[in-house]
């Protein structure tokens, strides 16, 4: 057994290696791995049941916003699931970590990059574990809009009308995408209402509240008749005073002076 | 074709626990044997091609064999990209069953003729694509590959007509050749194979010896047959229903020009989207000139050409 780790140590872990490998690398997407970093923490530290990672009954995870990968390869390092090494190679000339996961890394159960893919992907292996009798769970964390894709809604009304309940979708309400707020480009309002017309059992919840988001995922019913989505309020690129809800740090790199203040911001919040 | 094809489903998911059927809502009057005998392993995904291909290879990666069916331009386009990012890149074992290539689907217009699938799925190298000439050989491939380990596309025809000769053979990255001549080769693709018999035997009785030599796979591409069949022939005509480029034409060309051959092709088949034009496939076949007269008449056209440029 691993030692356990506390989803709020996980978190800060997330945040920290974002930050330092994003700079190191130069590259951007680090608002979007901010906003999803406290989820990570709370299903890699506390929910996702591995055995194994050979384990076929094994919970699946699958980052269907892949962008965020870099928050992914950080949680699964924290966890120890991925050699901490691993992470200097990110974006590196030959490496298998680059800005979005494939299954060639250790500990990514599928490959992703494409909006609109991950809850079908997600959708057969919920299927697969109900076919096998398995009480393995599936979770597939969506960005909000990715909820723009036709596709994501054929895997909604497949997955409602086969009642899978082993099947969890998260979806990252941070309000923005790449070029503006999710409200000006492409209306998703109400989007819970949407879910539960569509026969999902809703919960809406903090995307930052480490506990609330265990209390709310412990509680679901894996047995029930309706799979379960989270639509998780978070702030896009949470943690750094200057990148909070600001559209440009979907793809900004940082400058020096951007990362020495959002690693001291990081420390002051989590000592 | 596709109601042998589905026969031989049952029979190797009878013995193969790992066999699903998903489809997107369409196969009445062909998939009733499947789902009747095996209710808990068929899925109608509803009108939904590209959940279907996620949810094959989510399945897959689970250790099932899931068979997704629909209308070849349907499975084949609209959900390409899952099945790029899908079954390919995770290298999952799903079978994409495409029902009617070319003008199987003639009155149906335009949006239902399936004239690039062999193109646009070739050239993904990690897609194997088989395409039947005939019952007999789909029967033949389905068990031949029943335990491959990478994705493979299968190109069904709505109709059976047997193939003369080829009696069911099918390999792996082979063709399976028809006749004896070494005068012109006449390569197909799936069921132009029949009507390719029938012109070679036409031609056979003016002087002009033809082989047919049927491919019905593609990654891996049978390239070494190829080369040792053109080899021998200072004609190859290629005929398929399908885009000139993409298909087995396209292949003979890249065989041709990458060893070398001195062998002139030309190529049979579709060369503008068929607008605003319908009708049975055999007056759709004779519009684009792929009956077993128009190859003939090509072919006569093209070996005196020959014997004029020598």
């Amino acid at each position: 057994m691993r030692p356990a780790k506390s989803a709020g140590a996980l978190s800060g872990e997330i945040r920290r290696v974002v930050l330092e490998q994003s700079k190191r690398a130069n590259v951007g997407h680090i608002g979007s791995c901010l906003s999803v970093a406290d989820i990570l923490a709370v299903l890699f530290a506390d929910e996702l049941r591995v055995e194994s990672p050979a384990d076929p009954d094994r919970d699946r995870f699958i980052l269907s916003k892949g962008h965020a990968a870099l928050a992914l390869y950080a949680a699964l390092v924290g966890m120890g699931r991925l050699d901490a090494k691993a992470l200097q190679t990110f974006c590196e000339d030959g490496s298998a970590l680059g800005t979005h996961p494939e299954t060639a890394v250790p500990g990514i159960d599928f490959s992703t990059g494409s909006l609109g893919h991950g809850l079908s992907l997600g959708v057969g292996a919920a299927l697969a574990a109900r076919m096998e009798g398995s009480e393995r769970r599936v979770f597939v964390l969506v960005s909000d809009a990715e909820c723009n894709e036709g596709s994501l809604w054929e895997a909604v009304m497949f997955a409602a009308h086969h009642r899978l309940a082993n099947l969890v979708a998260i979806v990252d309400l941070n309000g923005q995408q790449a070029l503006g707020f999710t409200d000006d480009v492409l209306s998703l309002s109400p989007l819970a209402d949407r879910w539960r017309a569509f026969g999902w059992d809703v919960q809406e919840v903090d995307g930052h509240d480490l506990g609330r988001l265990c209390d709310v995922i412990n509680g679901l019913d894996p047995s029930g008749q309706a799979p379960h989505v989270l639509i998780a309020r978070t702030v896009f690129g949470k943690g750094v005073s200057y990148m909070e809800n600001k559209i440009a740090w979907h793809y900004k790199p940082m400058s020096d002076d951007e990362y020495l203040q959002a690693l001291s911001e990081l420390e002051t919040a989590s000592p | 074709m596709r109601n042998e094809f589905a026969d031989a489903l049952v029979e190797l998911a009878e013995n193969d626990p790992r066999v699903v059927l998903l489809t997107g809502d369409l196969g009445f009057m062909v998939l009733e044997c499947f789902s009747d005998r095996f209710p808990d392993r068929f899925f109608n995904v509803g009108v939904a091609e590209q959940n279907m291909l996620g949810i094959a290879t989510g399945l897959a990666d689970s250790g099932y064999v899931p068979f997704v069916y629909s209308i070849a331009t349907f499975v084949s386009m609209r959900p390409y990209e899952f099945l790029r990012n899908g079954a390919i890149l995770h290298d999952l074992p799903i079978r994409v069953v495409g029902v009617g290539g070319g003008f199987d689907y003639g009155h149906n217009g335009v949006t239902h003729f399936a004239l690039e699938d062999v193109g646009i799925l070739r050239v993904q190298p990690g897609l194997t694509v088989i395409a039947p000439a005939d019952a007999g050989q789909a029967r033949s491939a389905l068990f031949a590959t029943a335990d491959l380990a990478r994705p493979i596309y299968f190109r069904v025809a709505r109709e059976d007509a047997p193939v003369p000769g080829l009696d069911g053979r099918f390999a792996l990255g082979r063709v399976q050749v028809i006749g004896d001549g070494d005068d012109l080769a006449i390569v197909t693709l799936g069921t132009m194979a029949a009507p390719a018999v029938v012109a070679a035997d036409v031609l056979a009785e003016e002087g002009i010896n033809a082989i047919v030599v049927v491919v019905p796979t593609f990654n891996p591409t049978p390239i070494e047959d190829l080369v040792d069949t053109l080899g021998r022939v200072p004609l190859a005509l290629t005929a398929e229903a399908h885009y000139v480029t993409g298909g087995v034409g396209s292949v003979v060309a890249e065989v041709i020009a990458e060893h070398g051959l001195h062998c002139r092709l030309v190529r049979c088949g579709v060369t503008e989207m068929p607008k605003g034009i319908s009708g049975s496939q055999e007056y759709l076949s004779e519009i684009y000139g792929l009956t077993a007269q128009d190859l003939v008449r090509t072919a006569q056209r093209a070996a005196r050409s020959q014997l004029q440029r020598r």
